[in-house]
């Protein structure tokens, strides 16, 4: 009893830490598939449950701090856990759970050694995500930030034959290296000139509004090739179909959000005097990203590709909330940013949770039917009911709609947004309408992109009329039991979080509290749980739980009526074929057919190839392919100069060894005379 | 208590007079294009004839199928009963503000569209992807005519707004204005009318509402033919309510009930009306020129918004 009232949740959650690190190994040691499966991740699973136990405990309470003896000489490890790192870690723990434990079935056909590898990596990665989130000086910050970077690009690659797996992994290495310099560059500016490196320090260096706004630009960019932002976006469509499923889940609903913690760390905690324009490049930059995201979900073919592109979008509306926040932030309105920052906060969490669910999703489908096209799928919700089910709260919530957590974030957010008049700012009042609607279209869109993903996959009938992908349709079966739980945690977590907002939202606070000094929470308590209410009742109030009840009773009660008072008489016939001889499973519409539309309207963001066949071909054969603009005017012409440059430094290597003396010779000489 | 009953009076009227709106707008078209009409009573006795027939469901309709006309009609009948239409004293409107309400919709939409998928017929995913296509661009649409008036009313609270708006003298809000014209538009192509898509035909090229509910009959397609109904009359509440909301009956005044019942039917008749002249007059567009048209009413709806935060009118 003693060592638990003197246990800190800082210890609590460096001892999951540890825990997940031995359980890597001991996988790594096993190389037993059944016993992995069967011990290590639902270990794992339980793991998180307590990190997620240990972070709620302490979201209220004071931030504690730790210092381990391990890194370099005369450079301890920091280690704290205040209201911000307690909010991330909940994330990882609670959206882990149910990933971990999906992963102890979604596995199990995996070779022992392989599987071993996958194990140990799989553990590091969560390891280091946690200590990320928990980190209290740059040393240890980039040390965590490139173990999960390393261990997360292993990840990727774990189908390392083929050779799209490689690419893709290689291209994330990359800007993920490319940002974590930038990342690094933003710590150094930071600290001052003082050469001590602890955040406490950094909190306390005085910069003045240039240095700043370089480390904030610096850190949006490090951050921003993490999480995805236009036009570091690039490499999240290749990595995310590239790896396993639970793993493009982990990064996507999980590995992002640390990105955003960096960018809610170093905007809000470590710097103190935000300026206005940060917000507003943000804000700018986050709408960017949420319509570029999710106009080219709407026109993928790959399952996996159009949900990496959907978290592109919601990235796009987080960082939108968190510009919106700096904004209010930097005018003083406090009580505003506490508002944006809340729905940027939620909308993270509501992220972790729905895409996380649609992404082990599409495993399920991937494990029945080794199916990855959209075009070769169909009619699943005959075989597979059960994740039918589950993967339809998914996209019901990633498509924004009430009474799920999806319709929460976005409402707290476009309030914000109505409650904005009266900055002392001409541009940003007109800023601010533009910026509502371009966020209410890329909602709506998003309604768009899972009606496509959700129907294409699911309803219909399978496209290549008795098989689905590699399969024969009957003989695809539904997820299995540890695959049904890890699924049904992350929906129940969808549900929970849109129908009970405001338990939620008074975590939140201690967050809002800690980063802007205001909260929301005080006016949510007054009117009761059950009423979501940011500011007045009379100005806005929103009541999930009344709208579910009162959706579901309206469907019992018609229910009810219209058997009570006619008849439940039912008859089934084949569908209506419109006098036409046959109709085939091919007239439907395809992923490509069903984005076509967007295509069209919205043309001039994509490069388009296509091959139409001609009126004479005997063989008649339609191929299109819609590609991303920005990277032949972006990533090309860079990747062309890197090689021009690297010819040009070529010239001083041709291989004989008194040429090399000569230039150590000539620089020897260079730096003497420099120093003299 | 009082509040509560008038909740429920408003739930009942609603679902009642939905119908009689539908039929009087097609009696008016039938008029003015020198028909006598069925008369008003018509899509009463086209839902009982339905309810009364056998359903038939295609071999291959899941559960979803069966469910979505069910879960159809109860979004619209809550979205229709929670627009202040003859009293501002509603319970309801404070569980779901212009927000959820526009959300709603979208519930509604995600859910005819899925099941417009469901069976798997050409006519059923087409259907589906151009009620996307209009969707995706009329509800920010929407969004922003409320956006309009909630900024100027400062809630997004439809009874606060219709009681801001109410008090106000008769003055033309040129924001107001933009999304008056805004809302029609997206009226119209939300309903299913002429010019976005036609009601009245079952032709492949122009159909979209029709193109997804092929596949329903008996009691399933009688609930979405009165959600359908419920759904135009829920539009034209909020039109009154925004653009009009004179007598109205508002909080504690149960006296002024008569009257605004009375107001109400005005309006309504010269809402159907004028939604059948227009109608009339305009032709059926093709599909390609709707996102032009959406675009058009979402810019006009962002123009209104972006003047009131400019000039603050």
């Amino acid at each position: 009893m003693t060592i638990f009232s003197t246990l800190l949740p800082i210890d609590t959650a460096l001892g999951v830490v540890v825990c997940w690190l031995l359980l890597g190994l001991t996988g790594l040691l096993l190389q037993n598939t059944a016993l992995i499966t069967r011990y290590i991740f639902p270990a794992g699973a339980l793991a998180a449950l307590l990190l997620a136990a240990a972070a709620l405990n302490n979201l209220g309470g004071d931030s504690n701090v730790a210092v381990l003896a391990l890194g370099l000489p005369d450079l301890p490890f920091h280690l704290r856990l205040d209201a911000l790192s307690a909010f991330f870690l909940l994330l990882l723990g609670a959206a882990s759970v149910g990933i971990s434990l999906y992963s102890a079935g979604y596995f199990r056909d995996m070779k022992g050694g392989a599987l071993g590898l996958l194990c140990f990596e799989y553990h590091i990665f969560l390891a280091s995500m946690a200590l990320v989130f928990m980190a209290d000086d740059a040393y240890l910050f980039m040390v965590a930030w490139e173990t999960m970077a390393l261990s997360s690009y292993f990840l990727v690659t774990t189908d390392h034959h083929v050779a799209q797996a490689r690419r893709a992994g290689f291209l994330y290495l990359l800007i993920a290296h490319v940002g974590a310099i930038a990342i690094l560059l933003s710590f150094g500016v930071m600290q001052g000139g003082q050469g001590d490196y602890t955040f406490a320090s950094m909190r306390d260096a005085q910069l003045n509004a240039f240095w700043a706004s370089v480390t904030f630009l610096l850190a949006l960019f490090g951050f921003g090739a993490k999480a995805g932002i236009l036009p570091l976006h690039a490499w999240l469509p290749e990595a995310h179909p590239a790896a396993p499923s639970p793993i493009s889940a982990m990064m996507s609903g999980i590995m992002l959000k640390t990105a955003i913690y960096g960018i809610l760390r170093v905007s809000f905690d470590l710097l103190d005097a935000p300026q206005w324009w940060w917000g507003a490049l943000a804000l700018t930059l986050g709408l960017l990203t949420a319509l570029y995201g999710v106009l080219f979900a709407a026109v993928q073919t790959d399952m996996k590709r159009l949900l990496a592109y959907s978290s592109i979008e919601n990235i796009g509306v987080i960082l939108t909330g968190i510009g919106l926040a700096i904004i209010f932030h930097s005018f003083q309105k406090e009580a505003l940013a506490a508002l944006a920052l809340t729905a940027a906060l939620y909308h993270s969490f509501n992220h972790a949770f729905m895409k996380g669910l649609l992404f082990l999703g599409t495993g399920s489908v991937l494990h029945a039917t080794g199916e990855r096209n959209l075009g070769r799928l169909g009619g699943l919700i005959h075989r597979m009911p059960k994740l039918a089910l589950l993967v339809l709260v998914g996209t019901l919530a990633l498509a924004g709609l009430p009474p799920l957590n999806g319709f929460v974030s976005e409402w707290l957010l476009l309030q914000a947004f109505l409650l904005s008049p009266g900055l002392p700012h001409s541009y940003l009042n007109m800023l601010i309408p533009i910026a509502a609607a371009a966020l209410a279209l890329a909602a709506a869109l998003a309604g768009y992109v899972m009606v496509k993903f959700y129907g294409v996959i699911f309803l219909g009938q399978p496209r290549g009329s008795d098989v689905v992908g590699q399969k024969p349709f009957d003989e695809v079966h539904d997820v299995g039991i540890w695959e049904r739980i890890g699924l049904t945690w992350l929906a129940l977590g969808c549900i929970l979080l849109g129908v009970f907002p405001v338990f939620f939202i008074l975590l939140i606070d201690f967050v809002s509290q800690m980063l802007v000094g205001h909260t929301l929470g005080v006016s949510a308590a007054q009117t009761g749980w059950l009423w979501l209410t940011p500011i007045q009742p009379e100005r806005a109030s929103y009541s999930p739980l009344i709208l579910f009840v009162i959706i579901i009773a309206g469907v019992l009660f018609t229910l009810y009526g219209v058997k009570k008072f006619y008849h439940a008489r039912l008859r089934r016939s084949p569908a209506w074929d419109c006098g036409y001889p046959e109709q085939t499973a091919r007239m439907q519409d395809t992923a490509e057919g069903f984005g076509q539309p967007i295509r069209q309207i919205f043309q001039l963001f994509f490069g388009i190839t296509r091959e139409v066949p001609g009126p004479f071909d005997k063989k008649p054969h339609y191929h299109g392919e819609t590609s991303d603009r920005l990277w032949e005017w972006c990533y090309l012409p860079i990747a062309r100069l890197t090689d021009k440059i690297s010819a040009l430094t070529g010239k001083l290597q041709h291989g004989r060894i008194h040429a090399y003396l000569l230039y150590s010779f000539v620089t020897l000489l260079a730096l003497l005379a420099f120093v003299r | 208590m009082n509040s509560l009953l008038l909740q429920l009076i408003q739930d009942t009227l609603v679902l009642l007079i939905a119908p009689l709106l539908l039929g009087w707008v097609n009696q008016c078209r039938a008029w003015l294009q020198n028909r006598s009409g069925a008369g008003v009573l018509q899509p009463y006795r086209n839902l009982i004839k339905l309810f009364h027939k056998d359903a038939v469901l295609a071999n291959n309709a899941s559960p979803l199928f069966r469910a979505t006309p069910y879960i159809l009609f109860a979004s619209m009948w809550l979205a229709a009963s929670l627009v202040p239409v003859i009293a501002t004293d509603l319970p309801l409107s404070q569980a779901v503000d212009v927000i959820a309400l526009v959300g709603i919709f979208a519930l509604a939409r995600v859910f005819i569209s899925l099941a417009a998928m469901d069976v798997g017929t050409s006519f059923g995913t087409m259907g589906a992807r151009r009620e996307m296509l209009v969707g995706f661009l009329a509800e920010p649409a929407l969004l922003m005519v409320f956006f309009t008036a909630a900024t100027i009313s400062h809630s997004t609270s439809l009874v606060t707004i219709v009681e801001t708006l109410a008090h106000k003298q008769f003055v033309i809000y040129p924001s107001l204005a933009f999304a008056g014209i805004a809302f029609v538009m997206v009226l119209l192509a939300e309903n299913a009318r002429i010019p976005v898509d036609n009601p009245a035909t079952h032709l492949e090229l122009t159909m979209i509402h029709e193109a997804m509910i092929l596949e329903y009959s008996a009691r399933h397609l009688a609930l979405i033919e009165w959600a359908s109904a419920l759904k135009l009359l829920a539009y034209f509440t909020i039109g009154c309510a925004l653009f009009m909301p004179w007598g109205i009956a508002e909080v504690g005044n149960l006296a002024a009930l008569p009257v605004a019942l009375l107001a109400l039917f005005i309006k309504l008749m010269l809402g159907g009306a004028g939604l059948a002249l227009l109608e009339t007059v305009t032709a059926k567009m093709r599909i390609f020129r709707v996102p032009e048209f959406m675009g058009t009413a979402f810019l006009l709806a962002v123009l209104g918004m972006l003047i009131h935060f400019l000039l603050g009118s």
